[in-house]
């Protein structure tokens, strides 16, 4: 056995790269609950990865058959049903758990230098999960993936200008229709899975490189033993933190499965009503809703009134509410990373920011009437304020003094 | 001998500027293939409708292009009340170019009678019903009858005119249209000059 190893270390880094990335990663030993959702969103990618792929072995991707493909997944596939399960559920709970890996960020500023690409490759990986979770909801072919397409896709032509073109480029069609469930059919099983394995590498290449940061924000690098040169408040991944993430994998799973088993559609959350009832461009559905996970979004988007008649200030709006995340690192001015260690003012805004967050997810799902349009525009204007404001709250806040080594 | 480093530059430089242009060159047919197919741009050709079938009042929907198409036969009692809400319109005189010059008048028609519409609302494209009893419970007793689309709350007149404080930021579409004869109608084409 050792001679097959030594013979394969000769040839590729085998026990170089077990060392470096498991036996000998060494991780601060302080990570709490918050630390369980980074594997999570991995074995979740795994697992959509797997559905997908026997997923692929019976669905059919042309208008004329899709719907009546996934029917037949449900009903004559041996197992497909729970093959089909997995897959949908997996969908809002990958969404689940990486909101609250991002939540962590926020919690113990795990953007901050030196992470700031491991947070830009992260989000680089929740855009990708939201084309993903996009283009995969057309492909059932039912109303609610056909009419939020149909939204979606709408939204580029209100880019001025090139607008019309570019939304009849993404169709490939004049209306959403056979072209563009083919087109997605494409982008969803191979082209936007290959870039999200990518990313997910370079998320944890780049995480191994400056190791991880820790519920006290405290760099355990600078105190290393002199005599193994490992950081003191450092433990192996390997045993320690395998074993913990296995018991984290465990209590998901059971969640999963509660899920899967007893409640796929979630109330009509994971899976919309309207979904059960084949496209039809004919006919709209009394209201539209996006799936939760987008809810947020949407609701910023509705919040937004058309300005000179035109739809893109909302659909900016809605842009940038993503992709501002990719700025904390260099809007975050605080002496120190954890919330531990933060003023009052860090932690109103980040508990304002989070029911601002969930309120505008609520509101999203819910018919815009004037009321909740009103609503919602203050709590897109709290979102938005706690980036905006945060070079100025983050630097005027009260700190307590960040301390050498680790506590838990 | 020293490296002329300039001149290594210049390479550089102009065989990525090569390389850049053979890299857009080789995009060419893989973006062209994601515009509309032949198949796709003939399904766009003109319908014809039988304007015979659609009682005084009421809605026939055509598809073209994939999209609804709406005939209304408006009746007299109709037409009349468009004239009312100018006020509550965004762009009553339909100064917008959201309809073809012949149908660039209050009724946003060819024959007053008839309105053709594509059923599409410009918000976000969710197509809207036909409401057209006036003053029903949900919309409210100023309801004049015309459109109202689930999605968005947006309202528009018998005359696909948007109400102002609608989400959707401009009136309904009129498609190319023309008479082939009194009761027979062509839709996606304009009259022969």
């Amino acid at each position: 056995m050792q001679n097959l190893l030594n013979w394969i270390d000769a040839r590729f880094p085998l026990t170089a790269s077990y060392k470096a990335h498991l036996s000998e990663y060494f991780a601060p030993k302080n990570f709490n609950f918050w630390y369980y959702f980074g594997s999570l969103a991995l074995m979740v990618l795994v697992l959509q990865i797997v559905t997908g792929i026997f997923l692929t072995m019976h669905y059919k991707p042309d208008a004329a058959y899709a719907f009546a493909s996934v029917e037949y997944i449900m009903r004559d596939v041996p197992l497909g049903w729970l093959i089909r399960y997995m897959h949908s559920t997996g969908a809002s709970m990958f969404f689940v758990v990486v909101y609250l890996h991002m939540m962590r960020g926020l919690l113990y500023g795990s953007y901050r230098k030196p992470r700031e690409l491991i947070w830009i490759f992260g989000m680089l990986i929740f855009l990708m999960l939201m084309a993903e979770a996009f283009m995969g909801y057309l492909l059932p072919w039912g109303q609610m993936s056909y009419w939020g397409a149909q939204v979606i896709i709408n939204l580029f032509s209100a880019v001025p200008f090139i607008g019309e073109d570019l939304s009849t480029l993404i169709r490939g069609d004049f209306v959403v229709g056979d072209a563009t469930l083919n087109r997605f059919f494409a982008f969803h099983v191979i082209a936007l899975p290959l870039v999200l394995v990518g990313l997910v590498a370079a998320h944890l290449i780049a995480l191994h490189e400056v190791g991880s940061n820790n519920p006290d924000g405290v760099e355990i690098k600078k105190n290393k033993d002199p005599v193994t040169h490992q950081p003191l408040d450092g433990i192996p991944f390997h045993p320690y933190y395998t074993v913990k993430d296995i018991l984290g994998v465990v209590v998901f799973l059971i969640v999963f499965a509660s899920i899967m088993f007893f409640a796929p559609e979630m109330g009509g959350y994971f899976l919309e009503a309207n979904n059960f009832i084949p496209a039809d461009p004919m006919k709209t559905p009394e209201h539209i809703a996006p799936v939760w996970y987008f809810t947020p979004y949407y609701a910023i988007l509705r919040a937004v009134p058309p300005i000179f008649g035109s739809q893109f200030p909302g659909v900016v709006a809605m842009g940038v509410a993503v992709v501002i995340f990719f700025l904390l690192p260099w809007l975050d001015k605080s002496p120190v990373k954890s919330i531990r260690y933060r003023g009052s003012k860090y932690k109103i805004a980040l508990a304002l920011f989070v029911v601002s967050f969930i309120g505008l997810g609520i509101l999203g799902i819910l018919p815009a009437t004037e009321l909740y349009t009103w609503i919602a525009r203050v709590l897109s204007l709290i979102y938005f304020a706690f980036f905006l404001l945060m070079p100025w709250y983050t630097k005027n806040d009260s700190y307590q003094a960040e301390p050498d080594r680790v506590n838990f | 001998m020293a490296v002329d480093r300039s001149k290594r530059r210049f390479l550089v430089a102009m065989s990525s500027a090569v390389g850049g242009i053979a890299a857009v060159g080789a995009a060419i047919p893989f973006v062209a293939s994601m515009t509309p197919s032949a198949r796709a741009l003939a399904a766009g050709a003109p319908v014809e409708v039988d304007l015979s079938q659609i009682e005084p009042g009421m809605m026939l929907t055509v598809e073209w292009r994939g999209k609804p198409v709406w005939v209304v036969n408006r009746t007299p009692e109709m037409l009349a009340g468009l004239a009312k809400h100018d006020d509550r319109l965004v762009d009553a005189a339909s100064e917008q170019n959201q309809q073809p010059d012949y149908a660039k008048n209050p009724n946003r028609s060819i024959k007053q009678q008839y309105l053709v519409a594509v059923g599409i609302c410009t918000h976000l494209g969710c197509s809207p019903t036909f409401r057209k009893e006036i003053g029903p419970a949900d919309l409210g007793a100023d309801w004049p009858g015309g459109f109202f689309c689930p999605c968005h709350g947006s309202r528009f007149d018998l005359a696909a005119r948007v109400f102002s404080g609608s989400p959707a930021p401009t009136n309904l579409v009129i498609p190319p249209h023309h008479y082939v004869s009194d009761v027979r109608l062509l839709i996606g084409e304009d009259a022969k000059a």
